[in-house]
């Protein structure tokens, strides 16, 4: 029998759908062992009946659900819970899911904040108002899905890796519990460390660091010993996938940013690598902003807004 | 009144979409309204950031289009601090901003769009999708699979990552390109080139002709149509000025930075997402389908319309035909379908021309940038229209101010009208079924939202 599956997407931006079908033929050859009953970016199941008739949301039972995204208005809040109601494993798909990701960085600011910026750009009608009919009411803030429903497997990355999302998928149809890593991103990252560097301040990433683009990544020094922020230490590994050269914006020669996510679900990506710059001799004031070190992480009240201000 | 029907959400479409149908007491629509509830508000949280770092952080604004994103907000990025861009990274963003289209036409066309045409419109939800094509035809949904894989590893390979990239940077591109990659990389494009002609060509034969009737009325409106043209007013992605066209086919060129003369938003009560429309027609905003004000759309149906020539033989010969059947500026929605499929293959064919120049492999692709203050406008063409990043930053090169007009929202006016017109032709005196619903909502598909 086919596994029944169910995926939504909320506060989201669709590439953790995206990083699904790249799973390419993978995906294809696991078809016939999987059966989806409700997927708005596929298929045409609707929340309101196929007639729109209905009043209530209803999404079909499924073994497994697949939600990405954070909760931002009351309409994903619905759905979220539908969701849970529906799905006897519930898979929180991305960082957005997990830990509110790039959206999340609004809980810097207010609702008003956000609607005064947002619909008074330069671009704007003058006599703009704030849109309420028909349009789903904002949450005071985004959340991530563990703050509203219970999550069962939190399978984070911006977006995650296809192999992982292949783990999880290939673990459940075996009936098993998927095992992920473990791990931070530096634990996967092969670039040369030669232990405590000489660097006292952080250079943000306007040069270009030394690198022979003919030589393999292991041959190029760790980018945090060059002195540029990069966030390896207090992440999650995982986006290298089974099988990469390794973290896959270090292939780039471009430091991480902690896509991933803190190591330990409840970690704080700021506190961490602040610890991690101050016990290494780094001058943490020549960070230009520390909000980024949480732009994946915002939710669970990481980034709380100033009510008074706001830039 | 009569009743009330809510199509929600919009499926096969790549954001956030209701459309809730009015009818009056006879069964007909009083009115059909699109609601577009995403509003996340990256203007604001950009606001303090480095801006070297926007540029990785707004492509979380479309998973599906991140690398014109990331391309869009690096160019201005680099206006922002005056910065010169290395000759080898301006290649190889170009060529990573080809490619992309690539891959997002193969996705819409067949992952999206397809289930209508190859299974049609009145196919049992359960299985009109991608993966009743894979039952359907399988031999094809393998194929389909196997090159939308292709150009989805050709840049990450190459760049790191493919959704959400990183390797733009101001001043250039993060690494270069050796000649082994760039051999590779060309014979992977020439095998996405016989696909797209592949698909061109099956499409021409077997699936347009059987939708003629639909093709010709299904969300049909009469607008103007924005895009970028190159100096001689050839079609192109990357750079050049923005056309900006009237429903009688006469147009305005303009730089980028001058936007702000030329498009205006408009902010209904329905909507979090914003209506741009034509600002310097000076007619104001109107959604009336007889007498529409200002309303123009984007993507690449409007890239088609307003380019004199595709500088690409094949897609040319495609245009000339093309305009020989529909005339310039087409107007019918559902041919939006038809010119993705001549931009797939102008995309290969621009990947391969740039790809055969060996400059792209040059050693230095990035100079070092100096953070100041400024004011910056970048703009690139997404798959779906002309999308613009316009930052100001102060002394230290944080962000001051954002705004972004984002190729969908050019269409958000045209969506909501196109909707209307399917609603009101189809349904009639209270009959109203699942297929007639599915085709309100090619309407939308058309468009790719």
């Amino acid at each position: 029998m086919p596994v029944k599956i169910a995926g939504e997407w909320l506060n989201s931006c669709s590439g953790c759908e995206i990083a699904i079908l790249n799973l390419g033929e993978t995906l294809l050859d696991l078809l016939p062992q999987l059966d989806f009953v409700h997927i708005p970016v596929l298929m045409d199941h609707k929340h309101y009946g196929q007639l729109g008739d209905k009043t209530q949301i209803d999404i079909p039972k499924a073994t497994v659900g697949l939600v990405s995204g954070g909760i931002r208005n009351e309409e994903h809040l619905e759905v979220a819970h539908e969701m849970r109601k529906k799905c006897d494993i519930l898979i929180a798909l991305g960082t957005c899911a997990t830990h509110g990701g790039i959206p999340a960085l609004i809980n810097s600011y207010t609702n008003d904040q956000l609607f005064a910026q947002y619909y008074h750009t330069e671009s704007t009608d003058l006599d703009a108002q704030v849109p309420t009919n028909g349009v789903s009411k904002l949450l005071d803030r985004c959340y991530a899905l563990d703050e509203q429903i219970k999550v069962d497997i939190y399978l984070p990355g911006c977006p995650p890796h296809p192999d992982q999302i292949a783990t999880v998928i290939l673990a459940l149809l075996a009936g098993e519990t998927p095992v992920l890593p473990f791990r931070s991103v530096c634990d996967t990252c092969p670039t040369k460390r030669n232990g405590k560097g000489k660097v006292k301040q952080i250079k943000r990433f306007i040069t270009t660091p030394a690198f022979d683009p003919d030589q393999p990544l292991d041959q190029m020094q760790c980018l945090l010993e060059q002195g540029y922020l990069c966030s390896g230490p207090v992440t999650k590994a995982g986006c290298a996938g089974n099988n990469g050269e390794g973290p896959r914006c270090i292939s780039a020669r471009v430091p991480c940013r902690g896509c991933y996510g803190p190591v330990k679900q409840d970690g704080n990506q700021l506190l961490d690598m602040l610890n991690a710059l101050v016990s290494n001799g780094i001058d943490i004031k020549s960070l230009p902003d520390r909000d980024s070190l949480l732009r994946f992480s915002g939710a669970h009240n990481r980034l709380v807004a100033n009510k008074k201000g706001g830039m | 009144m009569g009743k009330t029907i809510n199509i929600s959400p919009l499926s096969r479409i790549e954001g956030h979409a209701s459309i809730k149908i009015q009818l009056d007491d006879t069964g007909n629509v009083e009115k059909a309204v699109t609601h577009f509830n995403s509003i996340r508000g990256f203007e604001k949280y950009v606001q303090g950031k480095p801006a070297e770092e926007v540029t990785r952080i707004v492509t979380r604004i479309c998973g599906i289009c991140p690398w014109h994103h990331h391309l869009s907000s690096t160019k201005a990025v680099d206006a922002c601090f005056g910065a010169d861009v290395a000759p080898a990274g301006h290649m190889l963003r170009e060529c990573m901003q080809n490619m992309a289209h690539i891959n997002d036409k193969i996705l819409h066309f067949y992952f999206l769009a397809a289930p209508d045409f190859v299974l049609g419109p009145d196919a049992d939800y359960r299985v009109r999708n991608v993966i009743g094509i894979a039952k359907a035809a399988p031999e094809l949904a393998r194929q389909v699979i196997q090159m939308r894989q292709l150009g989805q590893m050709m840049m990450e390979k190459f760049a790191g990552k493919v959704i959400h990239p990183v390797a733009a940077v101001p001043g250039g591109f993060s690494k270069p390109m050796s000649d082994s990659q760039r051999i590779s990389l060309m014979d992977d494009t020439k095998t996405l080139l016989e696909f797209a002609k592949f698909t061109m060509a099956h499409a021409k034969q077997n699936i347009f002709p059987n939708y003629l009737e639909e093709v010709t009325t299904i969300g049909s409106i009469t607008t103007g149509f924005i895009g970028t043209v190159d100096n001689q007013g050839s079609l192109n992605f990357y750079d050049g000025q923005i056309r900006l066209m009237k429903p009688d086919g006469s147009f305005s060129d303009f730089h980028d930075a001058d936007y702000l003369n030329y498009i205006g938003e408009h902010v209904a009560d329905t909507s979090y997402g914003k209506f741009p429309y034509a600002k310097s027609w000076n007619e104001g905003f109107s959604m009336d389908l007889a007498h529409p004000k200002g309303i123009y759309r984007a993507n690449c149906l409007a890239r088609i319309n307003v380019c004199d020539q595709i500088s690409t033989p094949l897609a040319q010969a495609e245009l000339e035909e093309f305009r020989k059947s529909f005339g310039r500026p087409a107007q019918h929605t559902l041919l939006y379908h038809w010119a993705r499929l001549i931009e797939l293959v102008y995309a290969c064919e621009k990947t391969l021309e740039l790809l055969s120049d060996p400059a792209i492999c040059g050693r230095e692709t990035r100079f070092d940038v100096t953070p100041k203050a400024g004011r910056g406008v970048g703009h690139v063409e997404a798959p779906r229209g002309t999308l613009i990043h316009d930052y100001t930053t102060d002394d230290k090169g944080l962000i001051v101010s954002a705004n972004m007009i984002v190729g969908t929202t050019h269409n958000l006016a045209p969506i909501s009208m196109s909707v209307d017109q399917a609603a009101r032709m189809l349904i009639k005196d209270g009959k109203v079924d699942e297929t007639i619903l599915n085709k309100v909502e090619m309407a939308v598909r058309a468009y790719d939202p």
